[in-house]
């Protein structure tokens, strides 16, 4: 797995302002969300970037994908800088990128039916249009094992892993190349997480994509990555290929993170509660 | 767990409740029973539907309403739970049993300090204490709960607490009578993984050090391997296995069982190349399949799964060792993942 880089982040910052004062306001602090990250990512491959709550995960997408102005440091999507790009400039970018959301509930407008949903990014950039656009989405619905009959319902007839089936499929209807799935399975049943992970694995393999997998949950990120970094404060801490940093973390911080994590095993779980 | 043992607190026996909907009866738990001592951690897993919140609740009579149909018994010492009045439930709930929720978020007033509520908790049971005694054993529990410099902390509002802090607050709060059984109720769902160990020691120790019954509601087997005594597995209602926690983790009996532990992702194994899964979806308890509810998703049914099997010991050597399925014992171990 050592093809080109898709995308390579070079010191990103993202510095949110306190401000203090009733009539002028002003700068009093800082709040260092992402503190100077470099990472990148290869095609084809799925990168897991772990970390807890707070420690600038999601800020960390929201600026690749210039949802929110980087303060400095530089975003390059197939050789070209995009930091700092209109969003005009952004938006033919935005075929190529897309995003999966956490919670299934927040992310798909209730007012809006399925084929709506999934056909909108279609329909905004221009792709098809008619009963070109209906057919393309009832495609999708299909690949993401959904019945094409679901094309007219509504969200709320749905449940929480086939709400994630329909984001999975907005996110896919414009062919990106990148997917940054932020906590896509956490908010789901385990019984339906292991669906979920299965259809991503097996989209990536089909369509190609490359995945930037983003989640608390480092038993989840090892299944599914590659490489993993793990985020703390603003800043990676650890970089690596996924077996090697659950199985020989260099970092404290990582250290701390997988003790934490319970074992489902109870004579394991019970041995490491001694040795501790 | 047959007979009702000398040291059982909470005895819970044919727990059926069902809501009248739009959509016709819906049976959120369908013959819950299990018994509870001092000292045990009971763990109930299931799915979201799974009936382990409203069991939950119903044991502190929170399911009460117009709408609510409620069989069963449900007994905690000589109380007949279900049956006692209104006033008297008021009275059990804080006082005798406690329950920790989920969310520490939205579990407090925003707008009045941590220790007035821990006190005004205490003070609703017991009217000859004064408010200050009170705000001194409120000092006292989140000094217990780990809670650093609690006399200052005392004074704080609930969102100058992360969520970790407010947890350990809400489990100071539910200490503060003394009860003797405690329900936490996905207590570490909405938490960081650093700080859900630091909770469930917590949990472990005030149960170990007090005697504390508790009932932990969770869909996390790695929590449960962690902490519970014993497990009852719920599924759309029913209890569809129980035994001890080294049986449910290395003897499990129930497909569903099996593949609950199949589909978890492991940091203690090499990674398979595909996560083992369950098909399908939990079915709607408006529209239950006959016989076994599982049955639909269940890569082992056959004929006879169309009707429902009884909650039993199946193994010889484990009588409380118990399940709802019918294959017999030989061709699970065969059939059952390693």
């Amino acid at each position: 797995m050592t093809a080109e880089p898709l995308l390579e982040i070079t010191d990103l910052v993202k510095h949110f302002p306190v401000k203090r004062g009733l009539l002028f306001d002003r700068e009093v602090d800082q709040v260092r969300a992402v503190d100077g990250v470099s990472f990148e990512v290869r095609k084809g491959e799925t990168l897991g970037l772990v970390g807890e709550s707070g420690s600038g995960k999601s800020t960390l997408c929201r600026a690749v994908l210039q949802l929110t102005k980087p303060t400095s440091g530089s975003v390059r999507f197939e050789g070209r800088e995009i930091a700092g790009l209109s969003r005009r400039e952004m938006r033919p970018l935005r075929r190529e990128m897309q995003m999966i959301f956490q919670d299934p509930y927040a992310s798909l407008n209730p007012r809006k039916r399925i084929g709506q949903i999934v056909g909108e990014p279609l329909r905004l950039q221009g792709v098809a249009r008619g009963s070109k656009l209906r057919e393309q989405v009832r495609e999708l619905l299909d690949r993401v094992g959904l019945s094409p009959e679901h094309y007219d319902r509504f969200p709320h007839e749905f449940s929480g892993g086939q709400r994630q089936r329909i984001g999975i499929a907005r996110a896919l209807a414009l062919r990106p190349k990148l997917i940054f799935a932020d906590e896509p399975v956490s908010a789901l049943d385990v019984s339906i997480r292991a669906q979920v992970v299965n259809l991503l694995d097996d989209l990536q393999a089909e369509f190609g994509l490359t995945y930037v997998f983003v989640a608390h949950d480092i038993g989840v990120v090892r299944h599914v990555s590659d490489r993993i970094a793990v985020m703390h404060d603003g800043k990676i801490v650890e970089e690596g290929p996924a077996d090697r940093v659950c199985e020989q973390p260099r970092d404290a911080y990582t250290k701390t993170l997988l003790a934490a994590v319970p074992i489902p095993d109870p004579r394991e779980a019970r041995a490491r509660r001694q040795t501790v | 767990m047959s007979a009702v043992g000398a040291n059982t607190l909470l005895s819970v026996r044919d727990l059926r409740v069902g809501f009248n909907t739009e959509g016709g009866l819906l049976q959120a738990v369908d013959g819950v029973s299990f018994d509870l001592a001092a000292g045990e951690v009971l763990a109930i897993v299931g799915e979201s539907g799974a009936g382990k919140s409203v069991t939950a609740q119903t044991i502190l009579g929170l399911t009460r309403s117009p709408n609510a149909r409620i069989e069963g018994t449900v007994r905690l010492g000589e109380t007949d739970l279900l049956g006692a009045g209104d006033e008297a439930m008021r009275s059990i709930r804080g006082d005798r049993v406690a329950m920790v929720f989920q969310d520490p978020m939205t579990s407090f007033n925003p707008v009045y300090r941590i220790g007035r509520q821990i006190g005004e908790a205490i003070r609703a049971h017991r009217r000859d204490v004064s408010k200050d005694e009170a705000r001194e054993r409120a000092v006292e529990l989140l000094d217990a709960v780990g809670i650093p410099d609690g006399e200052r902390r005392v004074d704080a509002y609930p969102h100058e607490f992360s969520g970790g802090m407010r947890q350990r607050a809400m489990i100071a709060m539910a200490l503060a009578l003394d009860p003797e059984v405690l329900i936490a109720d996905e207590p570490t769902t909405a938490l960081d993984v650093t700080v859900q160990a630091q909770i469930l020691q917590l949990i472990e120790r005030l149960n170990r050090e007090r005697g504390l019954a508790t009932i932990l509601i969770t869909h996390d087997l790695g929590v449960v391997a962690e902490t519970a005594d014993r497990v009852l597995v719920m599924y759309a209602g029913r209890v569809v296995e129980e035994g001890t926690l080294e049986e449910i983790f290395y003897d499990p009996q129930h497909p569903y069982t099996w593949g609950l532990l199949g589909s978890l992702t492991r940091l203690d194994r090499e990674r398979p190349k595909r996560l083992p899964q369950i098909g399908g979806v939990p079915p709607s308890l408006l529209d239950l399949p006959a016989g076994c509810s599982f049955r639909p998703r269940c890569p082992h049914a056959f004929d006879r799964c169309a009707e429902l099997p009884g909650l039993d010991a199946r193994l010889p050597d484990a009588p409380g060792h118990r399940d709802r399925c019918w294959l017999d014992p030989e061709t699970k171990r065969e059939r059952r993942p390693s």
